[in-house]
């Protein structure tokens, strides 16, 4: 690290810390010597693992979003959501129809929305999650499915929502029966699921997993990124 | 004056040959309904404790949205949505409090709500914009010889300040069924509860209001009954089958939105979808009188 980095202090379960300026919450929390083996996952704001609780200095207001796109701000006040132990029914796609009836079975707590909007204003990938959760409760499955498609799946929605309703389940609900009912069935990736259950991987696979971590490294970083 | 159609969550599924036929019926009347975008629970019902806010949210974000939307008003075909809204409003706009907490819950919208959209619904459309007589202009297949009780139930009239029509002695549903060229029978129970949602924890109460009130239609010389209120059409219709259950002597009569009548007289085909959303089949009826 460059020498004369500006510091600013942060207070970490209560405790103050001081911390490079522009850190991302994660780096902070690192950087303050926490080992972090929950509560972090990708770093790049795709997983959702990273949801955090924060209020800044002189604000009021508990805040939340992802640890590692988070800027840390002088004087804040953090605290991260290891996991979220929300309720998650166990059913069989095969027996479900993408309609309201699955919603009203599996779901039944979506119907005591409010309309507040606390789970769209908490929402750190900016979905419209009151309106999905609108969507399901009149049936349209399809436009839950489109509304909800960035769910990262950090669970902040059910923590702050009044009406308990578990939000982000019910999305991923909504995306499968799109996925299995009301899409049109793709070709090419049937064609390639089969391939690749007849093994297409199978020797590439396996030279991989006897490589060493600095070859698997190597070949990580040199690999090559394909851009539409 | 710009019009915005606010369905309502029962409108999109059990309901939803209430819309198709009032859909297609504006649109022979030559005023098309169109749907406000991102709507949302109207509130389900409106809530008469004070100082639960949280309880007129929904409500107010739609009348909200319609505002930003460009809407002067909305209108609604579900009773529950019209009382829902338009109580709503006059509670929050009424107290200055209110309106600034409520406003306070309005986050993620383009503005704070002023209260700028009326809520009115489709039968004061019909009567007052629309009038009765041009709708009698375009009947092409008079309801001749079909009596047919307006059922009302409480939410169309009561509490009176929002009452569509006079809220101890409605005529307005009667007289659109005379328009139609049917007879309109007033009965002595068409203003009574139905039961609402004790439906779901008391069903035998729901049941015991069917029976009365189906009852006293009959008795008035009733063939079927028509209502705007998706609540009252499962309790009147979907309920008979626990009634029939019940009361041995109990003899079933169609009930129907408004509005799948007036798509019959005025000419428009019967559509076959309509019929699986009722419990009581209105076909034979319909075919006796010849108008499908």
């Amino acid at each position: 690290m460059p020498k004369n980095v500006p510091m600013v202090k942060v207070y970490i379960l209560g405790e103050g810390f001081d911390v490079p300026e522009g850190s991302t919450i994660i780096s902070a929390l690192e950087y303050a010597g926490f080992q972090l083996t929950v509560g972090v996952g990708c770093r790049e704001g795709f997983c959702g693992a990273c949801a955090t609780l924060y209020r800044e200095k002189g604000d009021y207001k508990l805040q939340a979003g992802l640890a590692c796109q988070t800027v840390v701000t002088d004087g804040m006040n953090i605290a991260q959501i290891p996991f979220v132990p929300a309720e998650k029914p166990i059913y069989d796609i095969n027996k479900l129809d993408p309609d309201i009836e699955a919603f009203k079975t599996i779901y039944p707590i979506l119907f005591r929305c409010v309309g507040c909007n606390t789970c769209t204003k908490i929402c750190p990938q900016d979905i419209e999650v009151m309106d999905y959760v609108q969507a399901l409760i009149r049936g349209d499955i399809a436009k839950a499915a489109d509304l909800s498609f960035d769910c990262i799946r950090c669970g902040l929605c059910a923590l702050r929502c009044p009406a308990e309703i578990v939000q982000y389940n019910a999305a991923i609900l909504a995306r499968r029966l799109t996925g299995k009912y009301l899409l049109p069935n793709s070709p090419d990736l049937e064609a390639r699921v089969k391939e690749i259950a007849e093994g297409l991987y199978e020797k590439k696979l396996q030279k991989l997993t006897k490589s060493d971590t600095e070859t698997i490294k190597k070949q990580y970083y040199d690999r090559d990124i394909k851009t539409v | 004056m710009k019009s915005g159609y606010f369905p309502g969550c029962t409108l999109k599924t059990n309901a939803k040959h209430f819309e198709d036929s009032a859909m297609q019926v504006m649109e022979v009347l030559g005023h098309p309904l169109e749907e406000m975008e991102n709507w949302i629970c109207c509130g389900t019902v409106f809530s008469m404790t004070t100082d639960d806010l949280m309880l007129q949210l929904a409500s107010i974000r739609n009348l909200l949205r319609a505002e930003n939307q460009g809407y002067d008003e909305l209108i609604t075909l579900c009773s529950m949505c019209y009382n829902t809204l338009k109580r709503a409003k006059e509670f929050i706009l009424n107290d200055e409090e209110n309106l600034r907490k409520v406003n306070d819950f309005m986050y993620k919208e383009d503005s704070k709500f002023k209260g700028t959209t009326d809520v009115v619904h489709l039968l004061s459309i019909l009567k007052d914009r629309i009038t009765f007589e041009e709708i009698k202009n375009k009947v092409t297949k008079p309801l001749t010889d079909l009596k047919i009780g307006a059922y009302y139930g409480c939410l169309l009239v009561r509490p009176k300040e929002l009452a569509i029509d006079d809220f101890e002695d409605p005529t307005i549903m009667e007289e659109l069924v005379d328009t139609l060229g049917g007879e309109g029978v007033v009965f002595p129970y068409r203003l009574e509860c139905c039961g609402a949602y004790q439906t779901i924890i008391e069903k035998d109460v729901t049941v015991k209001r069917t029976y009365e009130i189906i009852n006293s239609a009959r008795n008035a010389g009733c063939e079927a009954l028509i209502t705007s209120c998706p609540l009252c059409a499962f309790n009147l219709d979907q309920r008979q089958k626990e009634t029939s259950e019940e009361f041995l002597e109990f003899s079933t009569m169609p009930v129907f939105y408004f509005t799948e009548l007036m798509a019959i007289a005025l000419g428009l085909k019967w559509n076959k979808d309509w019929k699986k959303l009722h419990y009581i089949d209105p076909v034979p009826l319909l075919k006796e009188k010849g108008l499908i």
